[in-house]
């Protein structure tokens, strides 16, 4: 360039632009066509690098949850069904201002305080891009409010789920137990890959003992969501999920209905199994709680609620609630006798009301108080003597009680397919020594005699021993379980009942003492001064029972029932054991009715209903099984 | 390309385009950036049609503009140019005291029924201004009055900045640089004001705003940040570089269609472009970008004066620049600076703004003959 020059000429003035401008140009050029080969790396040579990072951004890997099995009871009506419950949710990540958008959501679908709590408590707990749950079980309406003002809502979403839906609500709560979220303890003992996408799994009774059979296992699929995090589409199934199996229990719903309604407005449990296998044809633990409101309703207050109702509804009476098993134990006692001592069994003892042991001043009465005057084994079942079994009692002592009562399984687990079973006591003086550190007296063994005292047994267990009377020593463990249907092959498989099993002891009773016993039993029923004789009218077929009446007051350790009222407090437990028909047992059922009074009045009609309806309804149905 | 072909002057079907003082190649190219545009558009707005019918209501107002203009003669907008100017500068500082703010940043002005941005009229402004003072002053400048000429622009381009615009604000220094660069300011003091505002670098990012800073820090580690501010260029590099040579097809990219892509109908078409057309697509806007470049600068030779040549050389580098500052933001070139895609881009007021640029060109070449 000249610095010199000035060239006022117009043609110079246009050359100086003319080579300024082609320079820019040219450099102009030269950027774009850097810009182009820059654009051809990242497209030709990086291309498969960027096209991973694109397929990377849009396609995730979903968990496709499995359908969970249904349960049955044994002929096939409906106990645990899934049905589709539409469930709002949000994810807290994509929303600015979460007490805004619940707000603006209200005028669309009702939220209540209650889901408000519980949707904010979860907030708190939970990871910021997991969906929280705002609502449950959305009405058609709703959902279609929803979806019209959708777009105002970004990070809000429509889930359809499937939930567990117990149909006969209340009746079977115990044995089926119900669902809730896998907790820490639950994700220790499952198999992680099988539950992904699943956030509900088996807490209690037969939806937490058979949880394996019934979940199933996960799949999975490739799904394309957009930057939100919304699935757009399913691109592929890359595993399809494997569904649960179906369960078949073997209570008959009939029966059950039958024996739930005989034990209205009453707190107690009935149990009723086929002493022929062992399995479970019906088991009411009243009060009970409906387990849909507990799946419905994710709050807490419901659950806080049925813990503390003193009613106890959560409490499964029938596997769970032990009880004094009060003149119940006299059939097992009297074999025992009958068996181990040499006493005879046609010799009467005069039993004047009253009884005394060494060193002790005041009698042990019988709860008759004028006494049953001469009484032999028969009459002493059949009329329920103490004072016989007081001095029964004293002559086999306490460790040979119970050795025979846990011979007929008591005392320990009846080992029934659903969890929280409870094992019941059978005192000795080895026990004594070890849980109390105390010596054992002989007041205590004379009112074992009795089933009072420490000892304690589960309603199941009562009808679990009460079957192996029955069975004459034959022990089977008590089962729900009656089959699996194939998820896929829809093939019902029938579960093999639990093998039985005896024992040396009761093994060595002969046939003779057996039927004596046996026999008494039917007595108390079938005879005017029987103590069962109220339920022996009209029926067409011979019913061996036992009636107790359980004190409660000898409870003092007992804590269960402290805070209800004194005078319910104070009444004595009513229970009935028994099998029908006594020439060939099908039905073995055992009763017990919180603070009902006497067993012969209050438990044993209970026993008659259910017995009845198994014989002359249900039973006919059975045999096409 | 048919640069040399001269405009509708000789061809017996170009009357109408003649009467109308408008060059055809000039125009075919702008028409056909424009379609392109819609295309990509509607696209990346997830097939809105109604955005669809705005951007063809501003596509328009700007060829209304750019007829407008066409027919005013150079030497009335060369005598309006001081005028405009200070106009401008007027409305600038109005905006920094009665603006009314969006995006974190005061730029409009509300007129009622119009938004109006006096930023973007700057980027014809100012090198209009600088042109009408050189008209008669022969290159090259001297010293003082390329201090003068700086200052013109220093006061604007600060004024921008303030607002803070930093793309309109470099596109408004562009263009005024350009017309000093054109007008022949010697190599010594170029590299002697490079050396300046190497020096002044450090002054400038202390001024800066934390989002501006943040953009430059993001620029030089776009990973550093992925799910913040480097989210912007990962995602667009990933969408450019996923499209591949033939693309995904039109309306099928994921990385847009799917959201991953942020400002993908405005400042990120690019981005949009590159992956549901690919390399060609790619290819085939930038040969229509050279096109309608080198036609701009073969009529801007053509002019008559120095004003002519000056406003039209510096009109086209600075949509050289628009070009290359958008494109290399987003294929992470350059910095992530808020340069729409010119004529692509959704949005109102820049392809107003280019039109205008483009009708004032068109002015500067059909208006020789009739003024010699």
């Amino acid at each position: 360039m000249s610095n010199h020059l000035h060239i006022r000429d117009h043609e110079q003035d246009r050359r100086l632009f003319s080579r300024r401008a082609l320079m820019a140009g040219v450099v102009a050029t030269g950027l774009l066509l850097l810009l182009l080969s820059r654009i051809f790396i990242l497209q030709v040579v990086e291309h498969q690098h960027y096209a991973t990072l694109a397929d990377g951004n849009r396609v995730r890997v979903e968990p496709i949850p499995p359908t969970r099995g249904l349960i049955y009871d044994r002929h096939g009506s409906v106990l645990a069904e899934n049905v589709p419950n539409y469930q709002l949710e949000l994810i807290p990540e994509q929303v600015e201002d979460i007490t805004e958008v619940l707000n603006t959501l209200g005028d669309i679908i009702e939220i209540q305080e209650r889901d408000r709590e519980r949707f904010f408590r979860l907030l708190s707990s939970q990871r910021r891009f997991q969906p929280i749950p705002i609502r449950q079980n959305l009405s058609e309406e709703e959902i279609a409010r929803f979806s019209v003002e959708r777009q105002r809502f970004p990070g809000v979403e429509i889930r359809a789920r499937l939930a567990r839906h117990y149909p006969q609500g209340a009746m079977t709560a115990h044995l089926v137990g119900y669902m809730g979220a896998i907790s820490r303890e639950d994700l220790a003992r499952i198999d992680r890959s099988r539950y992904s996408g699943t956030n509900q799994i088996g807490k209690s009774g037969i939806e937490f003992s058979y949880e394996p059979i019934l979940h199933g296992g996960a799949g999975s699929r490739r799904v394309e969501t957009n930057a939100q995090g919304r699935i757009i589409r399913t691109l592929e199934v890359r595993e399809p999920a494997v569904p649960g199996d179906d369960i078949y229990l073997s209570i008959d719903i009939e029966l059950q209905r039958t024996a739930w309604e005989a034990m209205e407005g009453k707190q107690g449990a009935v149990v009723a199994l086929d002493p022929k296998d062992g399995s479970i044809l019906a088991m009411v633990s009243r009060p009970a709680y409906d387990p849909n409101i507990l799946a419905e309703s994710l709050d807490r207050a419901t659950f806080r609620q049925l813990e503390t109702d003193p009613g106890r509804p959560l409490f499964d009476r029938a596997t769970r609630g032990r009880y004094p098993p009060g003149s119940t134990v006299k059939p097992f006692l009297g074999l025992a006798g009958l068996d181990a001592t040499d006493l005879n069994p046609d010799r009467p003892l005069r039993c004047t009301g009253e009884f005394f042991v060494e060193g002790r001043d005041r009698p042990f009465r019988d709860w008759r108080r004028e006494g049953h005057g001469p009484t032999d084994f028969n009459k002493a079942i059949v009329e329920s003597c103490d004072i016989y079994f007081y001095e029964l009692a004293m002559r086999l002592g306490i460790d040979r009680i119970h050795q025979y009562l846990t011979a007929f399984g008591m005392g320990a687990r009846a080992g029934l397919d659903i969890p929280g079973e409870s094992a019941g006591l059978i005192p000795s003086r080895d026990w004594k020594r070890r849980a109390l550190g105390e010596s054992w007296y002989h007041g205590e063994t004379v009112i074992a005699g009795i089933g009072q005292g420490y000892m304690l047994a589960t309603p199941l267990q009562l009808a679990k021993s009460t079957a192996a009377l029955a069975n004459r020593g034959e022990l089977r463990r008590p089962r729900l379980l009656y089959g699996v249907r194939n998820a896929f092959t829809r093939e019902l498989e029938a579960m093999p009942p639990p093998e039985a099993y005896r024992s040396e002891l009761l093994d060595g009773i002969n046939g003779a003492n057996w039927q004596r016993t046996i026999d008494a039993m039917v007595d108390s029923i079938h005879t005017p001064r029987g103590t069962g004789r109220s339920i022996s009218f009209t029926a067409p077929y011979r019913i061996a029972g036992k009636t107790g009446t359980a004190q409660v007051f000898s409870l003092g350790e007992d804590e269960e029932y402290e805070h209800e009222e004194l005078a319910i407090h104070l009444r004595d437990h009513a229970l009935f054991i028994a099998f029908a028909p006594a020439e060939d047992p099908q039905i073995v059922l055992s009763v017990l009715v919180e603070h009902g009074g006497g067993g012969g009045s209050v438990a044993a009609p209970i026993a008659r209903q259910v017995m009845d309806k198994y014989l002359l309804e249900r039973k006919e149905s059975h045999n096409g099984d | 390309m048919a640069i040399d072909s001269l405009p509708g002057s000789r061809s017996a079907n170009a009357g109408l385009l003649s009467t109308l003082r408008l060059d055809g190649p000039l125009l075919m190219g702008l028409l056909a950036l424009s379609l392109f545009g819609l295309i990509v558009v509607y696209s990346a707005s997830g097939e809105d049609s109604g955005l669809l019918v705005r951007q063809l209501v501003r596509m328009g107002l700007g060829l209304a503009v750019l007829v407008t203009l066409a027919q005013m003669p150079p030497a009335l907008l060369r005598s309006w140019s001081p005028w405009l100017f200070l106009g401008g500068l007027f409305l600038l500082l109005l905006v920094l005291f009665v603006g009314e703010t969006g995006k974190g940043a005061q730029r409009w002005l509300n007129l009622g029924i119009v938004r109006f941005q006096p930023s973007e009229m700057m980027k014809l402004v100012v090198p209009m201004a600088l042109a009408w003072y050189l008209h008669e002053r022969h290159p090259p400048p001297r010293w003082w009055q390329i201090l003068l000429m700086l200052f013109a622009i220093a006061i604007p381009v600060a004024l921008i900045v303030r607002q803070p615009d930093l793309g309109t604000a470099l596109l408004v220094a562009s263009a005024g640089f350009f017309v000093l660069f054109l007008a022949g300011l010697r190599w010594r003091y170029m590299i002697g004001g490079l050396i300046a505002i190497a020096a002044a670098l450090p002054v400038l990012w202390a001024h800066l705003h934390e989002y501006q800073r943040q953009r430059v820090l993001t620029f030089l580690n776009p990973e550093s940040d992925p799910l913040g501010a480097g989210y912007h260029i990962i995602q667009s590099k990933i969408a450019i570089g996923s499209g591949g040579f033939f693309g995904k097809g039109w309306t099928e990219g994921t990385q847009s269609q799917l959201q991953f892509l942020p400002e993908r109908s405005t400042d990120f078409i690019f981005a949009v472009l590159g992956e549901e057309f690919g390399l060609m697509g790619v290819g085939i806007l930038i040969l229509i970008y050279l096109f309608v470049f080198w036609r701009g600068m073969v009529l801007a030779l053509r002019a008559q004066d120095n004003f002519g040549r000056l406003v039209g050389g510096s009109l086209m580098l600075t949509f050289f620049v628009y070009i290359f500052v958008n494109t290399g933001m987003v294929t992470g070139l350059m910095p992530v600076v808020g340069v729409p895609l010119p004529l692509v881009s959704y949005g109102g007021t820049s392809m107003v703004t280019l039109m205008a640029g483009f009708g004032i060109l068109m002015s500067i070449n059909s208006h020789k003959r009739f003024m010699p």
